[in-house]
């Protein structure tokens, strides 16, 4: 995904630059599927007159000729509405520092669950989250995350027998 | 009355003490997190999965119908008593109720709107009891033709009729299919779109898909656009209604179900259409027209129901076709299939205790609902307070630990990241969700039923046409694949017919038309989305 310019996302007037980055990524992910698609064999067998071929070339297809509707219909003054909610404020430049901060604390969570174990990587992923999102309780926020961790280890990975990871506390939770 | 005998039975299997203890547990927590702004009812089901997987898939259905109406009902509250209106199906509610609880009728509001769900999740849930046989005998009549041809139809529909703009839905219908193609080729079993990495083999789990593009989607974008000032929540007692409120409540609850129900039946997806024509509906029927827009009970009751009706409706299609119609819908139908349950037209025959079951649920937890909502909207209200920094960080953590745990890999992470972020693009350009989701969990379905359509005729293209006969062992046109078709090409050329009709019309009528499509925007700020506008779109040079 491209991610978005920092540009305002609700003046309509400016035209959207970063949208032709979307284009541009429709563009590769058709070309990624064509040539996926090229190599795939297409033995057509009686059970199977179509093949696995034929609808990857389409979807492939289908992005490449979106990707020039969409070019042609943002130069023709189309702009994306930015989806609007209860905590979201449009008027507000996006805030990628804050987005990239997540992105980082989730990244590290995926690296450190089957290391650590969903006790320490899910408690760190609330509390950079939390941190991340602008709150300065560090104490509370600790408190938070360690309960909210503990409490979905021991009531799902116990109670319900859902597969979370002890990791390094293995013996000791 | 076979079908009453099945529901009985289904109303003793979900009535045990155990399985009562998991709806009311449902309803309190779908409540809960359905409340919370941002979460909207596909949102709260889908990150409230995990909580299932433990069970066995009766009681899991049971406990998912909880959280289902607990995240519906949820919802309504939060755009009442907030401000800003959050999920589509709640804008219209948000229009009048809100004004409502600003006015200090705040109680009323949600008195009618709680029982009014009430009411219409009564009818709607009847509705699909006696619907979901009836239409299953016709779907286990259809063959491959007729499938492809249907399913196009909801491709078709839950992208061109909603929604803004028809590039942009198509787009995301796009996405949703390629992400549909990852993995191994049912028929064939070469491996499409996996770059040689196993875990891809097996494609990307639809609840990974739904977790990723809602939940983790929605608070990366919320973190972007984060409101510093936290929006005023408006303080409400214990709902109530007097005698006056209720009269004039009755009627609108009742059409509001008639509009509803028949239109979350049908592929033109979900609750925005028959909310909105509720709305219209109650304003030109009104006593008192010009209470609307100054919080007009009416105005809250009818849309409500039309929402909570159109839920029950979407069920009509879903048990009966496996066809999703709304984001529900489709994170429902990816739990059925998570549980080992195979959608389709033979569901409720195969498995009709659980079908029976579900719908059975289905009024408990409607019933549930009333019971618990009337007396906990003050703590329902606080729960609109929490902290955002706790509120998305907490929606992290529970999106990563469900994804996790559909398979117990972290590799469904890393795809969870990804989707994540795709999820924020699509907002942040303006690409409605619905379409993926719908293109991810139909896309496959679609292309097996084409090939096998294919393979009756023997690879000829009148065999997404028709089929042999099977009396007369001659090939024989579908009259309903082709009537299918029809619709299909003219909900494309949709717009060019609404052209042309709008220069047909006599003078009055056209009036009308741009009457109703003014009314569809009474709040300048918060243009409600709609069915005259979305054919316009931005295809219109400005």
């Amino acid at each position: 995904v491209s991610l978005p310019a920092t540009a305002p996302a609700n003046d309509r007037r400016v035209r959207d630059r970063a949208e032709f980055g979307v284009s541009a990524f429709l563009v590769a992910a058709g070309v990624v599927i064509l040539i996926d698609a090229a190599r795939l064999s297409n033995n057509r067998t009686g059970v199977d007159p179509l093949g696995p071929k034929p609808v990857p070339l389409f979807v492939g297809g289908f992005l490449i000729v979106l990707a020039i509707a969409l070019t042609i219909a943002v130069l023709r003054g189309s702009t994306g509405e930015a989806e609007a909610g209860e905590d979201i404020d449009l008027s507000s430049r996006v805030d990628i520092k804050t987005v990239l901060a997540l992105v980082g604390v989730f990244a590290a969570n995926i690296v450190l669950i089957d290391l650590l174990g969903w006790v320490i990587s899910g408690a760190l992923l609330f509390y950079g989250s939390a941190i991340a999102l602008g709150s300065r309780h560090f104490i509370r926020d600790l408190v938070i995350a360690a309960l909210l961790s503990l409490g979905t280890f021991y009531g799902f990975a116990i109670g319900l027998g859902i597969p979370l990871p002890a990791g390094i506390l293995q013996g000791i939770l | 009355m076979g079908n009453l005998g099945f529901l009985l039975d289904g109303f003793a299997a979900a009535l045990t003490p155990m399985n009562l203890l998991l709806a009311l547990i449902g309803v309190i927590i779908g409540t809960a997190v359905g409340v919370l702004p941002g979460i909207g009812p596909a949102m709260t089901v889908a990150l409230l999965l995990p909580v299932t997987y433990g069970l066995e898939p009766t009681s899991a259905m049971i406990m998912l119908a909880g959280i289902f109406y607990g995240g519906m009902y949820g919802g309504s509250t939060t755009s009442i008593l907030l401000n800003t209106p959050g999920e589509s199906s709640s804008v219209v509610t948000a229009i009048e109720g809100n004004l409502m609880a600003k006015g200090g009728r705040a109680a009323q509001a949600l008195a009618t709107a709680a029982i009014g769900s009430f009411v219409a999740g009564l009818i709607g849930t009847f509705l699909l009891a006696l619907f979901a046989p009836v239409v299953t005998r016709f779907a286990i009549s259809l063959g491959a033709p007729e499938y492809f041809a249907i399913m196009l139809l909801a491709f078709i529909a839950v992208t061109a009729v909603l929604g803004t703009s028809r590039v942009r839905g198509f787009i995301s219908l796009a996405l949703g299919l390629t992400i549909g193609l990852i993995g191994l080729d049912g028929v064939s079993g070469q491996a499409r779109l996996t770059f040689g990495i196993p875990q891809l083999g097996d494609g990307i789990d639809v609840v990974v898909v739904a977790v990723g593009i809602f939940a983790l989607g929605e608070a990366l974008w919320v973190a972007a656009h984060l409101r510093r000032q936290v929006a005023d929540v408006i303080p409400v007692g214990r709902p109530w209604m007097g005698k006056q409120d209720f009269k004039r409540s009755w009627k609108p609850w009742l059409r509001g179900t008639a509009w509803g129900f028949p239109f979350g039946a049908i592929p033109a997806g979900g609750a925005e259409i028959p909310t909105f024509l509720s709305y219209i509906t109650e304003k030109r029927l009104a006593k008192h027209p010009e209470e609307f827009g100054h919080g007009a009970i009416e105005g809250v009751a009818g849309p409500e129901a039309a929402n909570n009706a159109s839920a029950a409706g979407t069920m009509v299609p879903m048990l009966s076709l496996g066809l999703p119609t709304n984001a529900t819908a489709a994170v429902l139908l990816a739990a059925l299939v998570s549980y080992g349950i195979q959608p389709g037209p033979l569901l409720l025959q195969r498995e009709g205790d659980l079908v029976w079951t579900l719908i059975a649920s289905l009024f408990i937890g409607n019933a549930l609902l009333l019971v618990l909502n009337l007396p906990l909207a003050p703590f329902w209200a606080k729960l609109l307070r929490i902290p955002r920094p706790y509120l998305y960080a907490g929606i992290l953590f529970f999106a990563s630990m469900g994804a996790y745990a559909v398979n117990g890999s972290s590799f469904d992470l890393i795809l969870l990241l990804a989707l994540g972020l795709v999820g924020f693009g699509m907002r942040r350009f303006g690409l409605p969700v619905l379409p993926l989701i719908i293109g991810v969990i139909l896309g496959p379905r679609v292309e097996l039923q084409g090939r096998r359509a294919l393979q009756l005729s023997s690879g000829e293209v009148k065999g997404l046409f028709g089929g042999i006969n099977q009396a007369t062992g001659r090939y024989q046109l579908s009259a309903l694949a082709i009537t299918v078709y029809v619709i299909i090409i003219l909900v494309l050329l949709w717009p060019l017919v609404f052209a042309l009709i709008r220069r047909l019309l006599p003078a009055r009528a056209r009036e009308v038309v741009e009457e109703i499509s003014h009314e569809a925007h009474p709040d300048a700020d918060e243009p409600p989305q709609l069915p005259a506008d979305s054919v316009t779109g931005e295809e219109t040079p400005r």
